[in-house]
This record gives structure tokens, sequence and C-alpha cells, in this order.
């Protein structure tokens, strides 16, 4: 069954993508869809088997199926293995379930699109990066599917590539993403190097033996778990848009936008969060790295939404709350409550992707407008549209009474977290906690600040897109009730598993992560007004944005006046473009040209290509011309390498004893 | 001092010295003759090695047709040796440092300890006197080293099919002698007959 | 004086090169004696140089021949099979365009085969003498092959420099071998290190190590030794650059591992200073340097001096996963650049063949399979899994950390993010900007290979990975 989930989407893929022309977008469309429901369809049943099936004690073992077996050298034993438990069934579930629900959306949403097959195949593409990905049975395997997202996401953003700015947001991605996978290749050399082994399980029984070892890295001597641990890390802030390698997220907003809800919101970002959260056993045994994910994760939580106050493009203001929200993730993890972390990735993949498609359906009503500042007043205009996207507000948000089990899938899971930065307490545990309880108050605004500013008030869109604007077609609106469904229900309903009781927890993941009774006993029982927090702030949100844009709409104007210069420092999203631009682009260029000006350009294009033309006209003193100095570089250059050589030889010669 | 150790300081030194000259000296012919001084100093010096074969080849070969041939193509092409030596010159103060490094280092090993004399010793191939130079070099070059003898073979077969096909040049409109078709030509391919009428010429 | 020609079978395992000795000679004869046969022989000498691959592979007979000068091994055999096939699929991508690039001569397939012989003896070479006979029977001929383009001025001017620099090189390589075999007194490999072993580390020895090394790092194109291959590669006719950027350099590089590994060995310390410095300064200036080119050859003279770079990474280990790392690498470059330059060959249009990576514009357009085909040389080249290229890096940078060389590996990990930037510009510049030229129709033997290698490439985790990782094992074991 796990085989047929994983390799579904390949089929529909390669049948898309090589006979897409042949066969016909439509059915294209018609395949690979069909292929990722049933795949969809059958994650559930695998879900409900492995979560819920068996009486499988705490550390039952779990499912494996071998595809193939490659390298037996010593201590290399690489195969690949489908690894099939609790941990991997929840993300199964959060794929397919989105990507088929994207898959379908995209019939409507790409209706008029020329390319509609490579969009298809692409999109199964990635969804089978992603499964490999979440399969993955060792360090090698997950990096392959790590690096395989990774391409089919430069594919998608760069879609529209008659875009110029698709095309940058693409490159972006892929770059900033490599700096991040830097990170992740090397935590995996490392962790082959300290631990001996790529396949997780081994890898984790030898945890305990080389704990407290340091090797030596860069500079100085390291705790070898924490090198690994934070190298790794990297690669998840790449891959999660954390802060510091955030900047390609928004600008990833370019892409269609199925692609962004299916890659952005619910899957490739979440792949740091499960990474972490795969490998917790490493982390647990390296505190230093736990307390930096958790500040990484605080920052960005906080960081991101307060651009995400000011931003006028409906999409990047979902993509900001995306950004914030997988900081609370992170947060969930650094404290150790791994549960609540994954638990929000659950629920988050259903409201997010609702409102990344909700946003979709906006779009496409209003003529593919993203600017919200031309929209207003649209919500008698399609009412199901607006309906889906205040659920979606509402998950986001966290409305739900606490203390009962009634409310949003987001209240549950956002509470958790909260809770549980809470319970950690000390000054790392105060210093996430207030960062969530601002950021929920930030998260709250912004989310009715897009409502209002899009559905209420007065229209500001022209007579003549108001007129054309309408409900879109049901293959894209079922899907949305589909996640609506999961946005309302999917906290209620495995609360109890992911973070309500103990016993539930340890029985239902089985070993897949690590569980601490602790935190999460200490987050059952922080003080009352802790667990209302989080819902007051979300209260205070709602009001100051209702006051804002509906009571005085004229407010906002006067506050970004009278506080021009934080305004432009939110607009500009904390000026890192421009950083990173002048620090890392601009060098890197410049080094660029000066290699190549000052090697290739002066001597060989000045001197060889000039010297060239010269000879054409006159060829008798071509030989001279030959002769007169390039080679002499050249052979200039080799004579000091060997000079160099026999120096260096001879200086560490000398050194080495 | 031996007689022996005597010319070979003489050989040496006239060789390095005239080695200097090769690449020092304005005029390229110079340069040329300096460098078969060398090559018979260097012939001098197998000589004194008991290496008379060598010696001998060196002289015919490299001396007799190689730098003879040389001569000839410098003196047939005038080139401008001043010109391209003040590109050179250039980079004179980059190439004494590296040469004064280089140099350096050389001499440390010279200075440094060789092999212990045991090795060195059995290593070396003792000269037998019983057999000539021309005999000994026979009697292995067919036996013990006839792979790298067949390997030099092959070389020379690729410089001379590089010889030819880069300067080899069919160039078309040039009348050749082919004699096998000189020789197939009957009156039917070779003449016309051609009725003239007269008092018009052809 | 006793002698290996005792009896034909004796000299079993120099059976491939005995056979394409004899078949190169056969070829000029026919090739002077039958008028305009140069297309057919090329087919022939194809034919030849596969045959070859085959008995190569099937034909284990292994041993030394010759005095010691000739050693036959499993290291040998595969290194041999790399290269043969490396020349026939550069021969097959001369056919359709030979006249074009001026190579449609009869002497260019004989050339290629003795180059090609050239470099088996280099894998083989088991003395001083036989690797300076094989290095130069090489390099003679590529030497020949650069300039044979006679009415091309560029041609004729990469030949020269080419030949110039090789001289150079082999001059480097010459007074190495004088200073090993004036402090050792050895000239064949393994009795050069029964001496180093018995004797102190002698600075001599390490002089002449180090010249070797300069001699070698020529042929490999590690900096700075590299000056020359960005200009001849632009220079050389394409195929004949194909030619070069492939087979040479497996030849090299299995002559420098039997080197350092053979004679060396005792001075792994010494050597391995040498190399991990030519490899970081190849990969970190090949990275740089490849973002500056617009030419489309110039951007794969730097490419392969990068890739050369990672190479030596596995080869600085010096321990078997090092080996066995280096060996699958150059398999896999051999496979990548053989597909890239079938694609490149491939592209002619009304003004010519494509030079410039500006040319490549819109060809996802105009030729999309081509493009794809060379996005996935380009998605491998930069060591994107699961293509080909990302387990080439995937062993040698695993050999170097077991090795302990963290530096090394980081600053290798860090040069190919970098040189990430150029490969993607071209998938950018087939992708997303306009076509300007239209293309004539591919010929079908270059289609072939393209399909052939991009199969390769992509599918190499699921179907060749493995066995290539068993050969490669066996090979570098013999050098154990």
């Amino acid at each position: 069954m796990i085989e047929a989930i994983v390799f579904f989407p390949l089929v529909g893929a390669l049948i898309a993508g090589f006979f897409g022309g042949s066969i016909g977008d439509r059915y294209s469309e018609i395949i690979t869809s069909s292929l990722l429901v049933v795949a969809a369809i059958l994650s559930w049943i695998v879900f409900f088997q492995v979560g819920f099936g068996g009486e499988a004690g705490p550390m039952a073992d779990p499912t494996k199926v071998e595809i193939f077996r490659w390298i037996q050298s010593g201590e290399l034993d690489i195969r690949w293995v489908l690894r099939v438990d609790t941990l991997t069934a929840v993300m199964l579930v959060v794929v397919t379930s989105v990507s088929a629900l994207v898959h379908i959306y995209s019939i409507g949403y790409m209706a008029d699109d020329p390319s509609r097959s490579r969009f298809f195949a692409y999109l199964s593409l990635f969804t089978f990066a992603m499964l490999m990905l979440v399969t993955a049975d060792n360090f090698l395997q997950m990096f392959f599917g790590w690096e395989g997202v990774g391409l089919a996401s430069y594919l998608l953003i760069g879609f529209w590539y008659k875009k110029p700015a698709a095309n940058a947001a693409a490159i972006k991605a892929f770059v900033v993403n490599r700096i991040g996978d830097f990170g992740f290749a090397l935590g995996i050399f490392g962790a082959f190097l300290v631990l001996g082994h790529l396949d997780f399980d081994s890898a984790f029984r030898s945890i305990e033996a080389v704990q407290g070892t340091t090797i030596s890295f860069l500079w100085g001597e390291w705790d070898a778990l924490t090198v690994v641990t934070l190298l790794l890390f990297m690669g998840a802030m790449g891959k999660s848009a954390q802060f510091l390698l955030h900047t390609w997220l928004p600008d990833a907003m370019e892409g269609p936008t199925p692609v962004s809800a299916l890659i952005h919101a619910a899957t490739m970002v979440t792949a740091g969060v499960f990474m972490v959260a795969r490998l917790s056993p490493m982390f647990e045994a390296a505190p230093i790295s736990m307390t930096v994910v958790l500040y990484v994760g605080a920052v960005t939580a906080f960081f991101a939404a307060t651009i995400g106050l000011v931003q006028n493009d409906i999409k990047r203001v979902v993509a900001y709350s995306t950004m914030s929200q997988l900081g609370y993730m992170f947060v969930a993890l650094g404290a150790g409550a791994y549960t609540a972390g994954i638990f929000h990735l659950f629920t988050h993949a259903f409201f997010k992707a609702l409102l990344f498609l909700g946003a979709g359906a906006v779009i496409h009503a209003m003529h593919h407008e993203q600017d919200m500042r031309k929209m207003g007043g649209i919500s008698r205009i399609i009412p199901k549209t607006y309906l889906m996207m205040i659920i979606g507000t509402l998950a986001l948000t966290g409305v739900g009474i606490p203390g009962t089990s009634i409310g949003f899938a987001g209240f549950f899971s956002k509470d958790a977290i909260i809770e549980a930065a809470y319970a950690l307490g000390g000054y790392n545990g105060q210093f996430a906690y207030w960062s969530l309880v601002i950021a929920a108050l930030f998260t709250s605004f912004y989310s009715w600040r897009l409502i209002h500013l899009t559905f209420h008030g007065k229209p500001r869109a022209s007579q003549e897109v108001m007129a054309h604007a309408h409900e879109s077609p049901n293959v894209m609106m079922v899907p949305l009730y589909l996640l609506a469904a999961g946005a309302i229900l999917s906290g209620v309903v495995f609360y109890k598993v992911f973070f309500g009781d103990f016993d539930s927890i340890v029985q239902f993941f089985a070993g897949s992560l690590v569980v601490n009774e602790q935190i999460i006993d200490d987050a059952h029982h922080v003080p009352t007004l802790v667990k209302w927090s989080a819902t007051i702030a979300m209260a205070l949100g709602f009001v100051i944005a209702w006051y804002m844009y509906i009571r005085r709409p004229d407010a906002p104007r006067r506050l970004a006046n009278q506080h021009a210069y934080l305004y432009r420092f939110l607009l500009n999203k904390w000026y890192f473009d421009e950083l990173y631009d002048a620090i890392f682009v601009r060098p890197t260029m410049w080094l660029g040209r000066l290699l190549w000006k000052g090697l290739d350009d002066r001597i060989i294009d000045q001197g060889i290509v000039e010297g060239l033309g010269a000879r054409v006209k006159d060829v008798t003193a071509r030989v001279v011309k030959l002769q007169s100095g390039y080679i002499y570089h050249y052979a200039f250059a080799m004579l000091i390498g060997v000079a160099a050589l026999l120096t260096w030889a001879i200086a560490a010669g000398g050194l080495l004893g | 001092m031996t007689l022996p150790v005597f010319f070979f300081y003489i050989f040496s030194g006239i060789a390095i010295a005239s080695a200097v000259m090769v690449i020092s000296s304005r005029n390229p012919v110079h340069s040329v003759l300096f460098l078969i001084l060398a090559f018979i100093n260097a012939a001098g010096i197998f000589m004194l090695a008991g290496a008379e074969f060598l010696a001998m080849i060196l002289i015919i070969v490299y001396v007799g047709a190689v730098m003879v041939l040389f001569l000839f193509v410098v003196m047939m092409l005038d080139v401008d040796f001043a010109d391209f030596k003040r590109g050179a010159l250039q980079y004179m103060p980059v190439g004494v440092i590296v040469g004064v490094i280089l140099l350096i280092e050389l001499l440390m090993v010279a200075g440094s300890t060789f092999v212990s004399p045991e090795l060195a010793a059995g290593s070396a191939m003792p000269i037998n006197n019983a057999v000539s130079n021309t005999q000994a070099l026979g009697e292995v070059l067919y036996t013990r080293y006839v792979f790298l003898f067949q390997g030099a073979g092959l070389i020379l077969l690729v410089a001379m099919i590089g010889a030819i096909v880069l300067t080899l040049h069919h160039r078309k409109g040039v009348k050749r002698q082919d004699i096998g078709e000189q020789v197939a030509r009957n009156p039917k391919t070779a003449i016309k007959v051609v009725k003239v009428k007269s008092g018009e010429g052809l | 004086m006793d002698s290996d020609l005792i009896s034909f079978a004796s000299l079993a395992p120099a059976y491939p090169e005995l056979f394409l000795a004899i078949g190169a000679v056969v070829l000029l004869m026919a090739g002077v004696f039958i008028k305009n046969a140069s297309a057919r022989l090329v087919g022939v000498a194809i034919g030849m140089l596969l045959a070859v691959t085959v008995l190569v592979i099937i034909q284990p007979a292994t041993g030394v021949l010759f005095n010691g000068g000739f050693i036959q091994d499993d290291f040998a055999r595969y290194m041999k099979a790399l290269v043969l096939a490396g020349s026939a699929f550069a021969l097959v991508l001369s056919v359709s365009n030979a006249v074009d690039n001026g190579i449609a001569k009869f002497e260019y397939a004989v050339l290629v085969v003795l180059a090609t012989l050239g470099m088996m003896v280099m894998v083989s070479a088991n003395d001083l003498m036989v690797l300076y006979i094989g290095i130069e029977l090489q390099a003679l001929s590529l030497y020949i092959l650069a300039a044979m383009k006679r009415e091309s001025a560029r041609a004729t001017e990469a030949g020269l420099k080419y030949f110039v620099l090789g001289a150079l090189s082999s001059g480097m390589l010459l007074y190495g071998a004088s200073l090993i075999y004036g402090f050792t007194g050895q000239t064949q490999l393994d009795k050069i290190a029964e001496v180093i072993l018995l004797s102190d580390r002698s600075v001599g020895v390490i002089f002449g190590l180090a010249f070797l090394l300069a001699g070698l790092a020529f042929k490999v194109s590690a900096v700075p030794f590299h000056m020359w291959t960005p200009d001849v590669y632009e220079g050389a006719p394409t195929p004949v650059t194909a030619f070069f950027a492939t087979a040479p350099k497996v030849a090299a590089m299995a002559l420098l591992i039997r080197l350092v590994m053979d004679s060396f060995e005792p001075l792994a310390k010494d050597w391995q200073q040498i190399i991990i410095f030519l490899s970081i300064a190849s990969m970190v200036l090949a990275a740089f340097a490849g973002i500056g080119q617009k030419n489309l050859i110039r951007m794969i003279a730097y490419s392969a001096i990068g890739h050369m770079g990672f190479a030596l990474v596995g080869l600085s280990a010096g321990n078997l996963v090092g080996i066995e790392g280096v060996a699958i690498y150059m398999a896999i470059y051999l496979t990548m650049n053989i597909g890239l330059f079938a694609c490149i060959l491939s592209l002619k249009s009304n003004n010519g063949y494509v030079r410039n990576i500006s040319d490549l514009a819109g060809l996802a357009q105009t030729r999309p399979y081509v493009a794809a085909i060379i996005a996935i040389m380009m998605f491998s080249l930069i060591g994107l899994p699961p293509l080909a290229g990302f387990f080439a890096k995937w062993h040698v940078f695993l050999a170097a950390i077991e090795a302990q060389l963290f530096v090394l590996a980081v600053i290798g990990v860090l040069a190919s993010a970098i040189s990430a930037f150029y490969y993607l510009r071209v998938v950018k510049t087939m992708y997303f900007d306009a076509p300007e030229q239209e293309f004539v129709p591919i010929p079908g033997e270059l289609a072939f290979v393209m399909g052939i290698t991009g199969f390769l490439v992509i599918s190499y985790y699921l179907t060749v990975g493995r066995t290539l990782v068993d050969f490669a094992n066996v090979a570098a074991g013999s050098l154990f």
C-alpha cells in the first residue's frame, strides 16, 4: 500500500510529463488528480491503521518496506526503504490530502493556461519528492527528497517563466535553499561521521555512546552532536523559511496560487519541522541546539507577524502568516513538545491551504488582482468564498473557548504551543512565550485586516471588474469545503492523541519521535491567565482591526504617516533583501567579475582575441604576435605554481616533521 | 685532480655558460650556435661517463641534423627576437623572484643527504667493459625495453602523421604530375580536332 | 636479459594495447590507400575501440609484463574501459559534423586511436619511463588534433599553445622523474616505494614528487596548471574538445592515482598536502571564474577544472573509499560530458554551431528535448540528487570526511554551491529567454548518445549505480 502512495504521484508525473502532449491536457489533469485522490485515501487508511490500529506498544517497530538495496561497503549500507510510522503517517495524510485537493482545485484555477500538462506533471513530481522525504529511513534518502522538493519548487515557482519576477523568485528560492542545503549536507556528513550510520534507527541507537564527544570543526573543539544538529537545523531554516533564510518565501508567491497552497503552506516549508521531529532523539541530546531552535522559531514568529501587518498583496500576507506559524512550530520543537509542533503542522496544513486557495478564488474572481487596496466589498458577490475565508481566519487566529473542547483547529494546536513555551519556563521560555503571544495578537490583526480590506467596506475595484466578479466553479469550491471541514475539525478530533493525554500520545506515536512527559504535563497545568492569554490577544487583534478598517477607515493612513519610519521599515520587510544584496550578492558578483576580468578578460579576451584580429590583418606578423607574451603568462603561471608547490611541500613537510 | 674530473668541469662549465648565452644572445643565429656548443659539451660529458654511443648519437642526430635544420629555419624566418624579448623583460622581476626561490630550494636538495650508499651502489647499472656500448644497448633494446622501444616508435609515427596532416595541403587548381594518368592518355582524350575556317583563326 | 616475448599467450594482459596498436597502423594504411574513406574509417575506429572495450572488460588476464614496466590489474581495466568508451563516444560525436569542423580527414580517426593507445599505456604504466612514453604518445596526438583545423587561426593557436605548455609540463615531469631516479636509483613504481620505505624522508625525493605532480596536474588541468584549458577547449574544433574533456582526463587521473598510491605511499603526508592544495585551488577558482563566462565551451572548461578539483578531493583522502570515489567520479564525469557535448554539437543553426551561452536562448521552445537533456546535465554537474553527479560528489566528500579532511569538504561543498550559479544560468537562458534562432534537425547518432547519457544520469541510482560502485570497489581494491 505504501508503495502505491509513494509511486502513484510519480506515475502521474511521468504520464503527464512525457505523454501530456499526446493525451491532451484534460487527460493529464484527470489522471494525475485521480491518482492523487487514490493516494490520499490510502494515506488516511494507513494513518488510521498505524495510529489507532493495533495494540502497538510504545516502542513498536515502524513498518519498513525495502524498495532497493544499493550500496553495502563497510559501514556504508544504503538502501531505499520506505519507513512508515506514525510521524510518517501524519505527514502522508497532510501531503497527499492537500496535494489531491490542490490538484483538483488547479483544474479550475489553471483552466486558461496553455501548458497545463506540464503544470500537473510538476505538481505530481513535487508530491512524489515530498513523499520520498517523509518516508525516508536514512539520511541520504531524506536528502534526496529534500533536494527533490527544492527542484520541483524551483520549477513550479518559475512556472510562468515569461514573468521576470517569477524567474527571479525561482532562482532566489533555489539559491537561498542551497545555503540551507549546504548546512544540511554537512550535517549529514557529520551525522555519519559521529554516529557511524546513515539509517535512522542505528544512528539513534548510537547517540548515547557518542554523547559528550567532541569534534574539531572550522576552529576549535565542539560538542559533536551540537554541531551536527545545528548544521541540520540550518537546512531546516532554509526549507522552512526561518529568520535569516526567509527571504525567498514571500517572493515565491510569484508562482501560481495552488502552488503556494501546496508548497508554501502545507508541505515543503514544513519539511524542516518534520526533519527536526524525525531527528528528535538527536536534538534531545543537544540542549544548545534545542535552545537555538526555540529562539529562531520565536524570532521568526514575531518578525514575520510584524511584516504581515502592513503588506498589501493578499498572497504575501498569507505567506508571512505561514512564516510566522512555522516559527510557532519550531518553538514547540525547541521546547521539547515535538507532538505539539507536529500537531500544529497538521492543523495548519488544512487552514493555511484553505486560506491560500481561498485567496486564489478571490484573485480568480477579481481578474488576477492581488492588491487588497483594490478590492473591498465583495462579500455579497462571492458569499461562499467569503465564508470559507472566514473559517480559515477563525482557524488561523485560533478561536475557541479555553478549558473546553470547543474551538477551531488552530485554537488547539496554537494554544498547546503557547502553553508549552510557558511551561518550559526560565528566560528562554518566557521569551518564547511573550513572542508568541504578541505574534498571536498581530496574527489576529492582519488576518482580520485581510478580511476587512478584501470583503468589507466600499468596493475599490473598477466597475468593470466588480461587474464581472463571480463565484468560482465547483471544481475549485469543493476542495475549499473539504479543507474547511479539516480547519474546523482536525483540532478537536485529534487533540487527545497529539497533545491532550500523555498515554494516548505515547500509544499514538509509538516511539516515532520523542515525547517528553514533563513538558506536556507542565503545559497542562499552566495558570489560567496563560491559558487565556492567546485568546485575549486574538480578541484584541480582532477589535483593533475592526476599529481601524471598519469603524475609522482613515486610521491606518494616519498611523502610517505618524510612524512613517516604522511603516517603511515593516513594508520593506526589515530591509533584509537590501542587506543580503549588499553583503552577499554584490561581493560575489564582484569577486566573480574580478577573477574573470583579471585573469581572463585582460589576458585572454583582450590579449588573445584582439591579437587574433590583428593577426588576420597582418599574416606575416602572425607567428611573432602569437609568441609575444601570451603563452608566457601561462608558462609563467605554471612556473610560479611549481615553485609554490615545492615551497609548500617543503614547508608543510617541515611542519609535519 | 685527475684528468676526467678536470674535463668534467670544463665540459659542464662550458655547457652551462653556453646555455645562458642561448637565451641571452641578441642574434637568434648565435643562440642556435650556442645551443650546438652546449650539445657538444653534453656529448663530452657522456663520453666521460663511458657512454660513447650516446655521445656520438647526440652529435650526429642533434648537432648534425636537428640543429642544422633549426639553423636554416631561424635564418629563413627572420624573426625579430628583440621584440619578442621585450615582452619577456616586462616580467623580469617576478621571474627573478621565482627563479631565486627555485634555486634556493634546489640547493637544499643538493645539500640534503642522498640515499644510503649501499642502495645507490645496488641500483646503478655498472659499466660492463666486456661488451661495447652499442652491443650492450642492442642487447636490451629489443628485449628488456621492447615495450618502451615500440612505444617510442609509435610516438615518432604520430609525429610523422602530425607533420603531414598539418602541412600537406592539396591546393585546388594546381597541375600535378600523375604518372598513371599521363601514361594512360590516348589520342582520344589528348587531341581535339577543330575545323578552322580559313582566315578567321581560332 | 629475459624477455616476455616467449609466446603470444604470455602477452595476454597486453592484448588490448597490441590490438589497438596494430589496428591504428592498419587504419593508417587504409586511409592512405583508399580515397575519401575518412567517414568509413571513423566507423571502423569506433568499432575497434568498442571491441577493445569489450576485450578489456571480458579478458581478465592481469599481471606485470615487460620487466615490470607494464601492469594490468583491475584498476587498469576499469580505467581503460572508461578511456576506451570515452574515446569511442567522442568519435561518435564527430561523425555528423566532421566536415564543418575541418576534421574530415582519415588522420583524425588514426590519431584518436593512437591517443587512446597512449592513454592505455598511461593507465598501465608501472615505470617512470613507460609513464613518460604513454603521456607523450597521448599528448602529441592531442596537440595535432587541436591544430587539425588548419584554416582556423583559433585552432592553430590552440594547438600551438597546448604544445608549448605541454612541453613545459613534460619538462617538469621529466625533471621530477630524473630526481626520483637520482635519489632512489629506481624507475619502477613499486621499487621506488621500497627504497623510500628503507631510507629517510629525503628532500630530493619530495622535490621529484612535487615536479612529477606538477607535470600531471597539467594533464588533469588542476589550478595553477590549468591556464591552457579554456583557450584550448575554445580554440580546438568542438568534437576534438569533447574528446579532450573526457578520455585524457580519466587517463591522467588514473596515472596520478597509481603514481601516488604505488610509489609514494610512504610519503602520503607529503603528496596529500600537494593534492589538497591543487584540489582547493581548482574548485575555488573554477567556481568563481566560471560565473564570468559568456562562451559555452569556456564555461565547460572551467567546469572541467572544477570537477577535477572535486575528484582530487577523493584522491587526497588517500584511502580505499577515496580512490573508489575518484573512480566513480571519473565514470560519471565522463558520461555527463559526453552527453553535454552531444547536445552542443547537435545545435547547429544557420549561423553555425552554438558558441555562447546566449545562443541557447529559448531552446526549451525550439528544441525541448535537447534543452531537457542539457538541463539534466547541468543539474547533475551541480550535484543535485538523485542525478548521477550528486553521487559522484557524495563518494568523494564522504571519503574526505572519513579521512578527517573537514576543511577540504567544507570548501568543496561551498565551491559546488557557488558553481551552481553558472550552471543554473544556462538553464535559465534555455527556459526563460526568448528564442532567437532556428536549429537544423538533430543527427540520429547524437540523439542516441544524448538519450543514453541522459538516461544513465537520471536513472543512475536505480540502474547502473550499484554495478558501478561494485566495479569501482574492485578496481580501487587492487591498489591496496
